[in-house]
């Protein structure tokens, strides 16, 4: 790739030489350039003379607009020689030192650059582990309680968020859908907790796609809601393996690193039973990548000792979250943990919640 | 642990039970108890200050105990019961010239008399939400919970309560307007009352004019109100709601002067600096953030790692204070010294030890004129 490139700006730099005879001002743009690049010193000597750096003008100032798109045509294609021969002599420094050579520099993304959070959770605080130890899924971590999980949603539901919650269904061991009926959630609880149910999962639709999700825990909170978004059914999704079985999944929590994050993950763990059954090699991710939650279901086998192969079943869809309110879900009277506000706090890209 | 204690100017009770004390000055935060001793049901409730010197805060616990805290000592050190846990948590703790005063959610307002061990018990209705007192005419509290009017108590006479608000008229479907006050405070140098509710109004109530209805209402947000705290500067009350929107309203219009923004989760606990344009607020999002009144920035905000019920400022500048503690606690020590090296002494004339005192007395410099009584009595 990168040889082809450079062979097509040679040939272009040939054609600016004859061209460079007829046109001054193309002369000058590009013995500009050259000057920048320090490509061909003869080349440069040629243009010597005349040449004034930076130019007296910009290529916006051209008033013709089919010479200043050629212009600035010229311009781009300068720099990226420019910028071809720099990591071309780059690579030559690297390949001169051999294994003395520095390590290539980690590119910056947000999520290297992202802003300390003081709450981020030290394993060893005893503080937050008791914190942790006596709060609403303790009796879940004790294993006094074994998840029993009720899935609904908005009234009327239609052909995705039907499908959708009987997918979700198969993937959470001991999920029963049931048909909303037009319930009022507030309703729906008591008889949740009288039932033993310990989630309460209601999937909101608009316009026929799922687009909110109502995390509930019983018998006394929290509750969280989640805006859900690229839903992919397993309809839709290619290479994709058998329908799952019915044995408990393993589940993969990453990073979940803030106080607040460690509650979230808590709450996903708590959907799944104790001990998975390692026989069905199924596990479902709860990936968290810049405050996105990424849900992922695969079935995975080890090939030899070294590779293992994995398999995705399915459905898959991302999260986001919008509140955290203590309590069971009371959205006029309740206590919230956390809101998100978009204005307040989304002013830093690097900031992140979870 | 005294050191620590004595540099804390902010004290915040948490939901795991532990006490708090921050210091603004040092930029650190301690936990006063025992850390294997933890357990939930000793949640604090309430804070309040034992006596007007700011030495002993009064923690009221989940589980009936007021527990008494030495901020010289830095130690509990008494614990009294004072109710059991059936009966609801502390909505409010009061001190009174020789008596505590606690009130339950229950509705049952007690006063406990210094030594003694008989209570007077007052019924302030069903299910009460706060109590707070009077902090000019101390023997004065008023209480308000959900569908428990707004009552006044003097508690020389604790038979009828001297003011009983009544609800305001029904509304324009002619139904009956739900009572639920949240949090209420006395506006000094008046005899108004201010409150707001679980309805997300802010009303204010004026016991010496005939109409037991509130003079001013006003409206915030959408959410429901739960705390509320009067700044130095009258005519203005500071609200935040379970939403973590904090504002300062006026009390003249009942207009928003403006928000205070950076808090993630509903508000708990909230109060005023008494003398400096500064406001406290925790709550469910384990942050203690200080605000200016006068631009209304975040000038500290803290993580305190637990769910935090209620603040406590004490009345001292927040963040200058350590020196001056320092100071005196140098001057106690002197004292000390002092004290035992007279002990010890016995064959002097009383002129000379007059004399020696009075050096003593010029030397120590920044002495309270309660020590030097001492003094001069040894």
């Amino acid at each position: 790739m990168d040889s082809e490139v450079q062979s097509e700006s040679r040939i272009t730099n040939k054609k600016q030489k004859k061209k460079m005879k007829n046109e001054k001002i193309r002369n000058k743009l590009n013995q500009e350039a050259v000057e920048k690049g320090a490509v061909k010193e003869s080349e440069n000597a040629n243009a010597e003379p005349e040449s004034s750096f930076p130019p007296p003008f910009s290529v916006s100032e051209i008033k013709n607009k089919q010479r200043r798109h050629f212009m600035f045509m010229k311009y781009k294609q300068e720099k990226r020689k420019e910028k071809l021969a720099l990591k071309k002599k780059r690579k030559k420094e690297r390949d001169a030192l051999g294994d003395a050579a520095p390590p290539k520099p980690v590119p910056k993304t947000i999520e290297n650059q992202r802003i300390y959070d003081e709450t981020t959770v030290d394993p060893e605080d005893e503080e937050v582990a008791f914190d942790e130890g006596t709060d609403e899924f303790s009796a879940y971590f004790n294993k006094l309680t074994n998840p029993k999980v009720l899935i609904t949603t908005s009234d009327r539901p239609r052909g995705r968020t039907v499908r959708f919650c009987e997918q979700l269904a198969t993937v959470i061991p001991n999920a029963h859908v049931y048909y909303r009926r037009g319930l009022a959630l507030k309703r729906v609880i008591p008889q949740c907790i009288a039932r033993d149910f310990t989630f309460l999962m209601v999937v909101n639709e608009d316009r026929k796609m799922p687009n909110g999700l109502v995390l509930c825990h019983l018998p006394d909170g929290p509750t969280a809601h989640f805006k859900v978004s690229s839903v992919r059914l397993r309809k839709e999704m290619k290479r994709r393996g058998k329908d799952p079985t019915e044995h408990s999944p393993e589940v993969i929590l990453n990073n979940f690193t803030t106080r607040l994050g460690h509650s979230i993950g808590r709450m996903f763990a708590a959907l799944f039973p104790h001990d998975p059954q390692f026989v069905g090699r199924q596990v479902a991710t709860f990936h968290n990548q810049r405050d996105f939650i990424f849900f992922r279901f695969h079935r995975y086998i080890f090939k030899n000792e070294k590779r293992v192969g994995i398999q995705e079943l399915g459905p898959r869809f991302t999260l986001k979250l919008r509140s955290l309110q203590k309590g069971t879900f009371d959205s006029k009277f309740g206590e919230y943990e956390w809101v998100h506000k978009r204005h307040e706090m989304d002013s830093n890209r690097r900031k992140f919640h979870l | 642990m005294t050191g620590k204690s004595q540099v804390c100017s902010i004290w915040v009770g948490s939901e795991t039970g532990i006490l708090k004390g921050v210091s603004l000055a040092k930029k650190q935060a301690f936990n006063f108890c025992e850390m294997n001793s933890l357990s939930r049901d000793q949640e604090v409730c309430m804070l309040c200050w034992g006596d007007a010197q700011e030495t002993e805060v009064l923690v009221g616990c989940a589980n009936g105990a007021v527990k008494t805290f030495s901020t010289e000592k830095g130690i509990f050190t008494e614990s009294r019961q004072c109710g059991d846990s059936a009966q609801g948590k502390f909505t409010g703790l009061a001190v009174t010239d020789s008596s505590l005063v606690t009130c339950v959610e229950s509705g049952l307002l007690k006063i406990w008399k210094e030594g003694s061990t008989d209570t007077v018990e007052i019924n302030a209705g069903s299910s009460v939400c706060r109590m707070k007192q009077n902090t000019s005419q101390r023997h004065h509290v008023a209480t308000g919970g959900k569908e428990t009017p707004l009552k006044v108590w003097d508690l020389e006479r604790p038979d009828t309560p001297i003011f009983t608000a009544k609800n305001v008229r029904n509304d324009w479907l002619d139904l009956r307007v739900p009572e639920w006050i949240r949090d209420l405070a006395f506006i000094p140098d008046s005899e108004k009352i201010v409150t707001c509710t679980g309805h997300h109004q802010v009303r204010v109530y004026d016991p010496a004019s005939p109409q037991r209805r509130p003079v001013m209402e006003a409206q915030f947000g959408e959410y429901p109100l739960t705390a509320l705290s009067l700044p130095s500067t009258p005519g203005s009350v500071v609200v935040g709601n379970t939403q973590g929107q904090m504002a300062v309203l006026d009390l003249r219009k009942g207009l928003v002067r403006g928000c205070l923004k950076g808090l993630a989760g509903a508000v708990r606990g909230l109060q005023c600096h008494p003398t400096l344009p500064l406001v406290a607020s925790c709550g469910l999002d384990r942050f203690l953030r200080i605000h200016s009144l006068e631009d209304r920035t975040l000038q500290h905000k803290v993580y305190l790692k637990s769910r935090l019920n209620c603040v406590l400022l004490s009345s001292r500048d927040l963040e200058a204070c350590p020196p001056a503690t320092d100071a005196e606690q140098e001057v106690k020590e002197e004292d000390g010294v002092g004290d035992e090296v007279w002990d010890t002494m016995e064959t002097v004339t009383e002129k000379a030890k007059k004399r020696r005192l009075e050096e003593k007395a010029n030397g120590a410099g920044k002495k309270t004129s309660t020590k030097k009584k001492k003094a001069v009595k040894k």
